[in-house]
This record gives C-alpha cells, sequence and structure tokens, in this order.
C-alpha cells in the first residue's frame, strides 16, 4: 500500500441516510498512501458521517468504500485492523491510566505479547506522555488526552489514521501542539491521514482537502491550488479620505471596494501587478496597501456562496457531528 | 485542570523526554529502535498468514516498526475477552467507596429489616420453636447484593457509550462476541467478589461457615451473577441514556428482587402472586442458595418447612440441579441474544 500512487482509501458515490434526512449526498474521492487528507467543512455537512462509515462504525445506504484495499461492508475485519482511530469526543477510560488504556488497546488489536512494552513507550514519548504513563487519565487535560488517543491510534501501527476533528475544544495553544505532533509523524511516519475539521487553519496542514457541504464534495485539491483558483487577491489600502478612494476606485478602475476594520478593501487579480497601476493613477496619497492571497475563507466563500461561520449558523438543530451516537440510539 | 497548567504540565514532559524538538525538526525518526530487518520479518509474516492480495506488496519505511494486529483466531478473541473482564475487574478494585457503598443497602436489610421482622416473626409461632428470621433472609440478601452489583456492572455499558470508551471496543477487529463475553463474565465476577463480602456475614446470622456450604453458596452465587449481568446487558443495549437506568431500577431490578422470594417464602402466596414469582428468573437462583443453607441450619421441621418450603411447579418439587439448569441456560440464551444485538450495525 505504501508503494507510490497506490491508494489508501477509494471511495464511490457514498450515501448514507437517516429517514428523510438525507446525510452525505454520494461522494466520491480517492486518498493515496501516505496522504493527508482533510475533509473541510461547517459542522452537519456530513464529515463525521463520511468518517463513521469508513471506521466501519456505521453502514452506507449505497456506493462503495475500500479502505486500505478493503470494503468497509463486506470485509469490516481487515478494515478495522489497518486502521487507528482519533475522535472528536474522547474514548479513553477515565478510570484507568493511560498505560491500561494503551494496553487494553492491545490486547484488543491482538499486538504480539513480546511486542507490546516497547511498543508502548515508543508512542508514549512519541506524544510526550512517557512519563505521566501511570496516571489516571481523568487527572489529564483535554490535550493530554488528545495526545494519549493519537498515540494509542499509532499502537497498532494502522495504514490509514483517522482524525475526525483532532483539535475541537482544545484552547489554542494546545491545537498548535497537538499539530506539531501530527506534522512530526506525517514526516516520520508513511501513514495515510485522513482527517476532518472545520478550522480553515487546519485545512492548511493538508496535501489535499476536499470542501464538503450540505453532505457533498464541493471542491477537492491542494490548499494552494484551491486558493489559486479563487483567482483574486485582497487587496487593503489605507488613506485619509476613505469614501472618496471608494469613489476614486470605481470611477477609474471598475473596482468594487468596500471598508473593513477601517481599511479600503478590494479584490483583484495579480493583486502585486496592480498595486503599481493604482500608484500611478490614484488622484489622493495612500497611506499604507497590503495584499492578501485568497485564503480557505476566501475559496470556501468562492465555492459555497457563504462564509464557514455563517453555513453552520444557518444549520438547524440536526446533531449531525453525531452521528454514531445517534445512529446507536435512533435504532433502539 | 485549566489550560495554562496544561500546557506548562506538557511542556514538563516535553523537555523529559524531548519530543517536541523532534517534532520541529521532524526530518528524521524519532523511534529509536529503526529496525528494518524487523520491519520485513512483520510484513513478511502479515503476508504469511493473510493470503490477500493486497497483502503481499506491503512495505511500510516507517521509523515506527509495524507490529501484527489481530487476526481473527479464537486466540485473538480470548485475549480480547480477557482484557475487558480484567477492566472490570480494575475499575472494581479502584473504586473502593463503591465497594463499600454497595454494602449498605444489603446490610441494611439483613440486620435492620431483618431484626424487626425477626421479633415479630418468632411472636406468630408456639412456644419451643424459634428461628433467627435473618438466617431465612441471609440467601435472599446475598441474591439482592448479586442483583444489584450485576446491573450496574452491565448497565456500566450505557456510561461506556455515553463517554465514548464503547465505541473503541467496537471498532476492534475482535468479534462483538469476545466483547460482551468478557464484560458479562467480568460484571459476574465483581458481583461474585461483592457477594464474598456478605458471605462473610454469615456467622452474625446463624449461618454455619461450613466449607461445603460456602462453597456451593459461591458457585450458586457466581451462577447467579452471570445470568443477572446477561440480563442486564441485554437491558444495557437498549438504554440510550443514562438517564434511562432509574427506569430499569423501577421496572426491572426492583421487581425481580422483590418477587425472588428474597425476603418472604414464596408458599402459600396468593395465585396471582404466585405465579408471578414462578416468571422471576432470580426465584431460581435463591431458592437454591435457601436450600443450601437450610441443609445446614438445625430448624425445627415445621419451621424449616415454613420458611424453606422448595420451588414447585403444579406441586412439583424442582431438582436444584434442574432450577440452576435453568439460571445457567437463561443466562446463555440472554449472553446470545446480547451477542446479537451488539453485532448489529446501522
Amino acid at each position: 500500500m505504501s508503494e507510490d500512487g497506490s491508494i489508501a482509501i477509494e471511495v464511490d458515490d457514498l450515501h448514507k441516510s437517516y429517514g428523510e434526512l438525507e446525510a452525505v449526498k454520494g461522494v466520491s474521492f480517492e486518498v493515496r498512501a501516505g496522504e493527508t487528507f482533510g475533509f473541510l467543512g461547517p459542522n452537519g455537512a456530513g464529515k463525521s458521517t463520511t468518517i463513521s462509515m469508513l471506521c466501519t462504525l456505521i453502514r452506507p445506504t449505497s456506493g462503495k468504500a475500500l479502505v486500505a484495499g478493503y470494503d468497509v461492508v463486506a470485509d469490516q475485519a481487515e478494515v478495522r485492523k489497518r486502521i487507528g482511530l482519533v475522535f472528536q469526543d474522547t474514548t479513553l477510560d477515565d478510570y484507568l491510566t493511560a498505560e491500561e488504556n494503551l494496553r487494553f488497546h492491545a490486547e484488543l488489536y491482538g499486538v504480539p505479547r513480546a511486542d507490546v512494552n516497547a511498543r508502548l513507550q515508543v508512542v508514549m514519548e512519541m506524544v510526550g506522555l512517557w512519563d505521566r504513563r501511570s496516571g489516571l487519565v481523568r487527572t489529564f487535560s483535554g490535550g493530554m488526552k488528545r495526545r494519549l488517543e493519537i498515540a494509542r491510534g499509532l499502537l497498532h501501527s494502522p495504514r490509514v489514521l483517522f482524525l475526525d476533528e483532532p483539535t475541537v475544544g482544545l484552547d489554542p495553544q494546545t491545537r498548535s501542539h497537538i499539530w506539531a505532533y501530527i506534522n512530526q509523524l506525517r514526516k516520520s511516519e508513511s501513514i495515510t491521514m485522513f482527517l476532518t475539521t472545520h478550522y480553515m487553519d487546519e485545512a492548511e496542514h493538508c496535501d489535499r482537502i476536499a470542501i464538503i457541504d450540505d453532505g457533498k464534495i464541493v471542491v477537492m485539491d491542494t490548499p494552494e491550488a484551491l486558493k489559486a483558483s479563487v483567482g483574486k487577491d485582497r487587496v487593503e489600502i489605507r488613506t485619509d479620505d476613505t469614501a472618496a478612494a471608494i469613489a476614486s476606485l470605481q470611477e477609474r478602475f471598475g473596482l468594487q471596494a468596500t471598508v473593513s476594520e477601517g481599511a479600503v478593501t478590494f479584490y483583484v487579480a495579480r493583486g502585486e501587478e496592480f498595486v503599481p497601476q493604482l500608484f500611478a493613477n490614484f488622484d489622493q496619497p495612500i497611506l499604507s496597501v497590503a495584499i492578501f492571497r485568497p485564503s480557505l475563507d476566501d475559496v470556501f466563500m468562492t465555492y459555497t456562496g457563504r462564509t464557514i461561520r455563517d453555513a453552520e449558523a444557518s444549520l438547524t438543530e440536526r446533531n449531525a457531528s453525531r452521528p454514531w451516537m445517534r445512529a446507536q440510539r435512533g435504532r433502539r | 485542570m485549566d489550560d495554562q497548567s496544561v500546557y506548562s504540565a506538557s511542556k514538563d514532559t516535553v523537555g523529559a523526554s524531548d519530543p517536541l524538538p523532534a517534532a520541529v525538526a521532524a526530518t528524521g525518526p524519532i523511534a529509536e529502535p529503526r529496525t528494518q530487518p524487523t520491519n520485513q520479518e512483520v510484513s513478511e509474516r502479515i503476508a504469511h498468514q493473510d493470503s490477500s492480495p493486497q497483502h503481499s506488496h506491503h512495505h511500510l519505511s516507517a521509523p515506527l516498526a509495524p507490529v501484527r494486529v489481530a487476526g481473527g483466531r479464537l486466540r485473538d478473541d480470548v485475549r480480547a475477552a480477557t482484557i475487558v473482564w480484567r477492566r472490570e475487574l480494575i475499575r472494581f478494585f479502584r473504586n473502593r467507596l463503591r465497594i463499600f457503598t454497595s454494602l449498605a443497602q444489603p446490610i441494611l436489610f439483613l440486620f435492620v429489616l431483618g431484626t424487626g421482622l425477626s421479633s415479630m416473626v418468632s411472636a406468630s409461632f408456639a412456644k419451643g420453636h424459634s428461628i433467627d428470621f435473618r438466617t431465612f433472609m441471609f440467601p435472599g440478601v446475598v441474591g439482592m447484593t448479586v442483583l444489584f452489583t450485576a446491573i450496574f456492572s452491565a448497565v456500566s455499558i450505557v456510561w461506556d457509550r455515553e463517554f465514548g470508551f464503547l465505541r473503541e471496543m467496537l471498532v476492534a477487529p475482535v468479534r462483538r462476541g469476545a466483547l460482551v463475553a468478557g464484560k458479562c463474565l467480568g460484571g459476574a465476577t465483581v458481583a461474585t467478589l461483592q457477594a464474598f463480602i456478605m458471605l462473610a456475614l454469615a456467622g452474625l446470622v446463624h449461618v454455619p461457615y461450613s466449607p461445603v456450604l460456602m462453597l456451593t453458596l459461591v458457585g450458586e452465587t457466581a451462577l447467579t451473577a452471570f445470568l443477572l449481568t446477561a440480563v442486564g446487558i441485554v437491558m444495557a443495549a437498549r438504554i440510550s441514556q443514562v438517564e434511562s437506568f432509574q427506569v430499569v431500577m423501577q421496572f426491572v431490578v426492583l421487581p425481580m428482587f422483590f418477587l425472588s422470594g428474597a425476603l418472604f417464602p414464596l408458599q402459600g402466596l396468593p395465585t396471582w402472586l404466585a405465579s408471578l414469582t414462578k416468571i422471576d428468573p432470580v426465584s431460581y437462583a435463591v431458592d437454591p442458595m435457601r436450600r443450601a443453607v437450610f441443609e445446614h441450619v438445625s430448624a425445627p421441621a415445621v419451621l424449616a418447612h415454613r420458611f424453606a418450603a422448595p420451588m414447585t411447579w403444579n406441586g412439583w418439587v424442582l431438582p436444584v440441579g434442574l432450577e440452576l439448569g435453568l439460571v445457567a441456560a437463561l443466562g446463555l440464551v440472554m449472553l446470545a441474544f446480547a451477542v446479537v444485538q451488539f453485532s448489529r450495525q446501522d
């Protein structure tokens, strides 16, 4: 699987419905072995439902998905052996120590007894928790628990590591800490990673991302290509007379400008080539100028017509971010 | 724990084992044993036992030497069941407070209710005939201890679901049956251990510490614990929220307790009540324990007949072996049912 160009995850027209509600409306994509692939979208877009299908936790309504070469419906056990999971809600036993949690996992996954001790130490050192191995998990902070889950997800050397919102609910410092570990993993291990996030800055870490909205993939590419596809840079200028500057931009360049935090803001293709023209043809002094490449926020805006925050706000309470819990409850 | 201390705590850890500099530099492997031959060996091993074609070309050059994972063999299932069982024991012994608090109820029943009823009951009999009513209640209270502990252990699955740990188990590459069996045996062991403490109090209510009696009671207790844990797991599969636990207690566990003959003899009851006691599985667990106790105490025949009258069906006295067989069989049926429920996938 780790040979160049081989496919770690192959998804073809995957659907999941809960009665009337169609949570995933036919997604198709491939993830190459060794790649870090991200699902970016607002809460309730179908990210967690998709990841739960790939992890064999819920059964697709239709469509096909292969993980590490095995069908998630027909060869569940084979898939399970080859994947590691880090979910957005912790799945640790608070009343056990860190080490006991990992030993539990090693036994469940049948890690050979002779390898267990060495393996525990390696993965716990990797996330900086070896010294805390005897601590009860209930005494751990959110960040430590997440790191422990990452260590546990790697314990049985999975081919694909699934990370569902790996930093949700953590403070910014801890988030960047977690990402340091994830990036370290990407470089040191030739492991395929599939992650979901609704944080734009986290999606930047991925080799490729798929933007998912309302159960469908809207667009899929590298973060750079996506940003380039927006085609326009954001330019912010500061002048003494904001209103005059806006009028002038409209009049001379045909640009729609707005005021954002005191700066006159507009979008233009190839901002760095535009700025010299601006200086040459503008009729009032420009105090400062800044050019911004499109962010993933701009990408999301371009392809879905709204910001990710608006998308989340518009979602009704449908609890789609925890499909597994609901699935367990719904059928009883 | 506040975020600030969280961060400094993890920084300290970093200082000790140095993972973050590695994370930042991250060019080389951080795991020390870069055992390439082992990698090879292991992947060959995997390729060997797994005949599928996807497997033969699997050469991770990761610094973490890959390890083999469970292969669906019986040995793997036994290992999985064992660790699930062990987790129950670890949690039981770690929570000493629970051990003591769950003794409060049976002790109140035995020594407060039992003593109170004792004076009333002995007054209603002719002179010369006396029996400590608590001796009668003792097997019932042991049964009660098992009932509550076993159900509580099993229903902890609901907590596991609520706090996510159930998912850690359900995505493991082992048969669900192994997980359910481990959980069931774990809960049964814990309930039996809890009952040990009650058995130790036997002498206080004139039940002799005869080795044969004690061993019989332990065996019967374990079998009862197995049945009740299995019943609890079946219920846990159907309970979606922790709050529903109260409903289970009120509508399932308490009726099973009151109808079991733990507190009063099942003889000479009105028909409606007698029939209800006969469909309560706990009756078939308490009855053999009581018969065992009364074989070892010297009670006047008239009282023994009144208090330790065995379970009958239409006048036919059920042999103890049949009663225990029923308990075991129902336990297995419940276990199978639980396995089916946890094997279903949405």
